[in-house]
């Protein structure tokens, strides 16, 4: 458990925060985006972000049924193919963890449970106990947490710090994950900003958004979060995970994803372990640029199911 | 939970088939391919695996000789009778033209100087483009840019043109010579002559006008007679301060006009407040690009002391993706040394650094066994007045020095015979302010380095040279006030 900080002391660690320049972000960005990412590393790429897809549903209309089945395509992303991994959870409201749970129990899938009144965190804070307290006895191995952005923006960040800290203690052997939704974050520095505050409040993923407001997980936030993260390791030598969710929908973009990891974070961070892609659209892609690179011929896209 | 922690890149070659290349090369005068007097060729070797590309013609003096003659005959018969308007159409028929040509000018300048193609590809080529297309627009604007004032053409430009960035520079000196009614005649560096022969095709393509562009190629005694020609008006060279000041000799008494872009060994400032990730990657683009073969490099690092920790070891981890190898390869960062001369300076220079105590890095990269590469490189704890913190390497060696003050720096960095560029970085507005108007430099950039735009004027104080490239300004040293 770490030590709980005060006003004072979180004055203090902003004013070790870093400035971020954006157009310095684009350049470093702009390197990577022209690196080429062929043959083998093209295959072992993909099958890397294959296997750290956080399979997500987080609709209004999500029933058990459409869980069950989102559970069973999480173990069989294309039974055609040979060699492919699992991804890594399955990313559902807490009211269905324990649908999700049970349909993975053979698995080594985990369950993520979105909390905190997801997706926009306008609820009281006991409210959002209680939220975390369901998935976690519900057997949720991961807590997505969102963060109050209201409070944030004000400056509040005694009450954004204690929220969170307070989940970390709920969530037990549950591994958190803070949902910034920097769509509303306007700035970089106020990213970078918000990343350390969640990191010092005891966060061990950092996630981009919600999925629900664009912009959502874009070069320049990716990189200014990933720069966090690389400065507590720095200092502390303790990993944090980093999970970009929102608008990664294509093999391509999560190549190079992975590429700004390994270049910026170093290799440690290419697992599932430290790193998620939260998404819904992109592992049919990942797939069929899978096939295309196995057998040499693109596929139709009506080849891979759409749970 | 599955890892697969190593993931390297595979290797992604251009392919050079795009290139047509002749076995040998003539004299390009009077828009005509011509066998050299000198009855004497030269090999053009690519630095990356030392094969061989090209034989070249050497100039001797009455090669060049023939040259100003052509020159002086277009000058007099053609180029100045035509209006501003119609010489403004063939600079864009010019610039056209290399655009549609960019990727072969882009291979073929990789193959023949080394630097990565991702380089030539989106900075040399599109910029040299450029840089014909804005001074194309100039052409016929000449009274609107210097307003109030009848400016005339010199007339025969003799022009001398570095081997870092081959068709950047003649592009930045052939541009405005021609905007402005000048003829020239060019003398490309002898290892990398092959892009401005293509841009000889290329003049011929366009239909410009016979001996409006004369390119003779060879070593330093081609360049010193175009120089002594008494009938040239202007010389503009880019290179080192040594041969500047040689030339600079030669113009004495004579009616020459002359505009010098020389050596640099410029500052990169860091203050506490910097963004400093992105202070980081500046660095790497500051002292890194085309393998620190840059006049304007940010070759001496000042950080201020209480980061000074945490960007030197930002730097190190930096390094470890930086990719060294074959130039050809799409993710190659830094490329091959220029030649073997050049690469036995730098190491003579890293020994110089290392016998003088500083302490060195360089990160683990396997280089290839054939060409001539060098690693990246660090000093740290250098003194300032240590020979690699004065002296021009123009390789990828970086030196690193701590500053406490402001006013130290300043004095510091200013600290130099050459003042060509400097770069500061800061989250504060008015240290920009407070750093750039003390700098002696002739360019300062905040919070980036290593940008250029062909509306940018570009040039040095003190013994970096004289006169502007680029911009407006740039069409001031190819034109004289008559009123």
């Amino acid at each position: 458990m770490i030590d709980s900080l005060n006003s004072a002391q979180i004055a203090a660690l902003f004013a070790l925060t870093p400035a971020i320049d954006q157009v310095g972000i684009h350049e470093r960005i702009g390197r990577i985006q022209t690196r080429s990412i062929k043959g083998t590393a093209k295959l072992q790429g993909l099958r890397m972000a294959l296997s750290m897809i956080d399979l997500t549903t987080l609709e209004g209309k999500d029933t058990l049924g459409k869980v069950r089945q989102l559970c069973f395509k999480a173990q069989h992303l294309h039974d055609q193919a040979t060699g492919l991994p699992t991804v890594a959870a399955v990313c559902v409201y807490p009211t269905m963890v324990a649908e999700a749970k049970k349909a993975l129990v053979s698995s080594n899938i985990k369950v993520a449970s979105v909390s905190t009144a997801f997706p926009a965190g306008q609820a009281p804070f006991e409210v959002k106990k209680l939220d975390t307290l369901y998935a976690v006895d519900n057997g949720a191995d991961e807590i997505d947490m969102v963060i109050s952005r209201g409070r944030f923006l004000a400056g509040d960040y005694q009450f954004v710090y204690d929220e969170i800290a307070a989940i970390k203690a709920l969530c037990g052997q549950a591994r958190l994950k803070v949902i910034f939704e920097t769509g509303e974050l306007d700035t970089l520095d106020q990213i970078r900003k918000m990343s350390d505050l969640a990191i010092a409040a005891g966060a061990d993923f950092i996630k981009t958004s919600t999925g629900k407001i664009q912009p959502a997980a874009t070069f320049p936030v990716v990189l200014t979060m990933l720069g966090a993260i690389k400065d507590h390791f720095d200092k502390t030598g303790q990993m944090i995970g980093m999970k970009p969710a929102g608008g990664i929908s294509s093999a391509k973009l999560a190549l190079q994803h992975l590429l700004l990891v390994k270049e910026v974070l170093g290799e440690a961070w290419l697992t599932n372990e430290w790193y998620r892609f939260g998404a819904s659209s992109l592992a049919n892609d990942l797939l069929l640029q899978y096939q295309k690179q196995v057998t040499g011929k693109y596929q139709s896209a009506t080849y891979f199911s759409i749970d | 939970m599955m890892s697969e922690n190593t993931w390297n890149l595979d290797p992604a070659l251009e392919s050079t088939a795009i290139v047509q290349l002749n076995t040998q090369y003539e004299l390009y005068i009077d828009g005509k391919w011509q066998i050299p007097q000198s009855a004497t060729y030269f090999p053009s070797v690519n630095p990356a695996d030392e094969s061989h590309l090209s034989q070249i013609a050497q100039a001797n003096e009455a090669d060049v000789d023939k040259a100003v003659k052509a020159a002086r005959a277009a000058y007099q018969n053609v180029w100045s009778q035509l209006s501003g308007a119609e010489r403004g159409k063939y600079l864009f028929r010019i610039a056209r033209l290399m655009q549609e040509k960019s990727r072969e000018l882009a291979v073929l300048e990789t193959l023949d100087g080394g630097k990565p193609i991702r380089e030539s590809r989106d900075i040399d080529i599109p910029l040299a483009c450029n840089h014909f297309f804005y001074y194309a627009g100039w052409a016929d604007k000449l009274e609107e840019a210097f307003p109030g004032q009848q400016m005339a053409s010199l007339g025969v430009a003799a022009q001398i043109t570095p081997w870092n960035f081959p068709l950047l520079m003649l592009a930045w000196k052939i541009a405005p010579a021609l905007a402005c009614g000048n003829t020239v005649v060019l003398k490309p560096a002898e290892t990398t002559s092959l892009t401005a022969l293509k841009f000889a095709e290329i003049c011929q393509e366009a239909g410009l006008p016979a001996g409006v562009v004369n390119i003779v190629t060879g070593y330093g005694d081609t360049g010193a007679a175009l120089v002594a020609h008494p009938d040239v008006d202007k010389i503009a060279f880019t290179g080192s301060t040594a041969v500047g000041k040689q030339i600079q000799r030669a113009c004495i008494g004579t009616k020459k006009k002359l505009t010098l872009e020389l050596g640099g060994k410029s500052a990169n400032i860091i203050l506490e407040d910097a963004p400093i990730d992105q202070a980081v990657e500046g660095v790497i683009n500051a002292i890194f690009f085309n393998q620190g073969h840059v006049c304007c490099a940010g070759s001496r690092l000042f950080i201020q002391e209480s980061i000074a920790h945490q960007v030197v070891e930002k730097l190190k981890f930096r390094l470890k993706s930086i990719y060294v190898g074959n130039p050809l390869d799409k993710n190659t960062d830094i490329g091959a040394i220029n030649s073997k001369k050049q690469l036995e300076t730098i190491h003579n220079y890293i020994s110089v650094g290392l016998s003088e105590g500083a302490e060195m890095y360089q990160p683990d990269c396997k280089l290839p066994e054939k060409g001539y590469y060098c690693q990246p490189t660090l000093f740290l704890d250098v003194a300032q007045s240590s020979r690699i913190a004065q002296e021009e390497i123009f390789g990828p060696v970086l030196t690193v020095q701590t500053f406490r003050t402001i006013e130290e720096v300043i004095q510091k960095a200013n600290n130099s015979p050459y003042g060509l560029a400097a770069g500061v970085w800061t989250a504060n507005g008015a240290r920009i302010f407070g750093l750039s108007s003390q700098l002696q430099a002739g360019v300062v950039w905040a919070n980036t380095y290593n940008k250029f735009d062909p509306t940018s004027p570009f040039g040095g104080y003190k013994e970096s040279g004289f006169g502007r490239e680029g911009g407006r300004h740039g069409l001031s040293a190819y034109l004289q006030i008559k009123n």
